[in-house]
């Protein structure tokens, strides 16, 4: 992949390619020898050293979608709440959303502090057998802004990967913003030698967000990250009273279930919308733990049983 | 008199726009000034930039870092001919980031009025927007207000009001960080079809209490502006 420094000129061919440095564009740049050395191309030592790190990390899956709003976190952390349910499985929830870390609060563990040790950070535990880490824990106020450009996010992903105790793992859900841009590159990237299972998609039933999505997938097809599947989330509201059900979000060309089936993905399963389950995120609790027989937790609990756990 | 309004729109890899004001497909074309915008109506009141149009298959991925976002940003306030406009209104994409950074780098030397933050209720979505406060307030982008969407559903077979992603929370981070509070808007199947298919909703149902809720909303913008 090209990546162009972001002190590089106007069409920089990108310091991993063949013409690092050598182009005409490349006249002035202050990293115009390291690249014409073949310096800048050799592969990120990080990207070895995750490696080795996560080698006791069983099962790594990243939460994917072109769109924002449809609940990735809310799924991310649902999902990692139903794996550590069973009290043998140990379970780690990475949220690289640097600039809207929902993770801490949806977790119950917003306010809780990172430690140093020799060893490397530790991630904050939710449960003996959950653990999560976010910048969430190192921003001082609610109010903190993290105001960094594309360079700076992927340095603090490259840390979340190489420098965090994760320990013995079985699964480490990898959550994400929308989009398919910095965080996903290096998540991706630094990830290369690790080897991640794959992706679980996450969309709502409308064109608007299954536009972005089949984006996400193109993405996932480029970078070589097999998808796991498609998640619909918000799929339908029944009316607490009269039980009638709208499609708030209008499945208008045929949902996520149309859309997998054209590009021959599966479809994990579908999430009605429920109020419970936003509160328990606003709340920091399980959603799963508090409301198990409400049909969105029998969806999540299905949709976790298929595919995801291998 | 019409009022005549700019849309620009910087969200690079999720670009929802077109969709929403039925342009999909048009080509953008280039006269002396620039960039030729894509009208969405007859009268050319409403125009439209988006890299969404510049995108030869509709589900091409845009899998590009900072540095080529930033880039595009800037071609998009230069070398776009927007004539005379009235409003021009920039959708973003969610954080605080590269495409923010360029929209406010680039934008401030023509001067920005202010920026409207868009939340939903519930305090997983406040928590994120408080921080974008934050970046309006560190990048001195004054704030115009805030709107609180998804605010309530009403059942349209038995008119039980279910707040599904929360209440009041918007209203109240308006009031934790000194913000006018610009209004709630409803969920509305109506408005979520209309987007789906690029129809004006506000033409189809201007009964609706969603529409009085955007209309007041805008009036309140409107007023800022003149005032401004």
């Amino acid at each position: 992949m090209a990546d162009v420094p972001s002190d590089a000129p106007q069409h920089c061919p990108g310091t991993s390619s063949e013409q690092a440095g050598k182009t005409s564009a490349c006249q002035g740049c202050p990293n115009q020898s390291l690249c014409a050395s073949g310096a800048a191309k050799a592969p990120d030592p990080a990207i070895e050293e995750i490696k080795v790190k996560l080698a006791t990390v069983k099962h790594k899956i990243v939460v994917l979608s072109g769109k924002g709003g449809v609940g990735k976190s809310t799924f991310s952390a649902n999902l990692a709440h139903a794996l550590a349910s069973d009290a043998s499985t140990e379970v780690a929830l990475l949220d690289v959303d640097i600039c809207g870390p929902s993770v801490p609060k949806i977790m119950g563990v917003e306010g809780e502090q990172v430690h140093q040790s020799g060893s490397g950070w530790s991630p904050v535990y939710v449960e003996d057998n959950l653990a999560v880490m976010s910048i969430g824990f190192l921003l001082g106020s609610p109010d903190d802004a993290v105001i960094w450009r594309g360079p700076k996010k992927n340095g603090m992903i490259k840390q979340f990967l190489r420098d965090v105790d994760w320990g013995e793992l079985d699964y480490l859900i990898v959550d994400t913003p929308p989009g398919t841009s910095d965080e996903h590159l290096s998540v991706v990237q630094y990830l290369s030698a690790a080897r991640i299972d794959g992706a679980v998609i996450i969309t709502t039933p409308q064109e608007v967000s299954l536009q972005d999505v089949r984006k996400e997938i193109r993405f996932c097809q480029k970078v070589n990250l097999p998808v796991i599947g498609v998640v619909e989330n918000m799929s339908g509201f029944e009316c607490p009273k009269c039980k009638n059900t709208s499609q708030i979000f209008p499945p208008t060309t045929g949902g996520a279930e149309r859309m997998c089936e054209e590009l021959g993905l599966p479809l994990l399963g579908k999430v009605p919308l429920d109020p419970r389950i936003g509160k328990n995120c606003d709340e920091g609790k399980s959603f799963l733990s508090e409301v198990p027989d409400s049909a969105a937790a029998l969806a999540y609990q299905g949709i976790v049983k298929s595919k995801i756990t291998c | 008199a019409a009022a005549s309004v700019g849309i620009l729109d910087v969200d690079l890899c999720g670009p929802s726009i077109p969709r929403m004001l039925r342009v999909c497909r048009p080509e953008v074309h280039q006269c002396e000034a620039g960039w030729v915008p894509v009208y969405t109506d007859q009268q050319q009141n409403l125009a439209l930039m988006s890299i969404g149009f510049l995108l030869e298959d509709p589900d091409e991925a845009v899998v590009w870092r900072g540095p080529k976002k930033t880039a595009l940003i800037g071609q998009f306030v230069r070398d776009v001919a927007w004539g005379e406009l009235d409003i021009l209104l920039v959708d973003t994409p969610p954080g605080t980031s590269d495409e923010h950074l360029a929209v406010v780098e680039n934008l401030r030397k023509h001067k920005i009025d202010g920026a409207v933050l868009v939340t939903t209720p519930q305090a997983v979505s406040t928590g994120d927007v408080r921080r974008e406060i934050t970046f309006c307030k560190k990048t001195g982008v004054q704030i115009l207000g805030l709107i609180e969407n998804m605010s309530g559903f009403v059942c349209p077979h038995c008119s039980e009001c279910s707040n599904i992603f929360s209440k009041g929370g918007g209203e109240e981070l308006a009031k934790l960080t000194g913000s006018e509070f610009l209004g709630s808007v409803p969920l509305d199947p109506l408005l979520t079809h209309s987007l789906e298919e690029g129809s004006n909703f506000l033409q189809a149902f201007p009964e609706s209490a969603t529409f009085s809720a955007i209309n007041n909303i805008a009036q309140k913008l409107l007023l800022h502006m003149k005032d401004g």
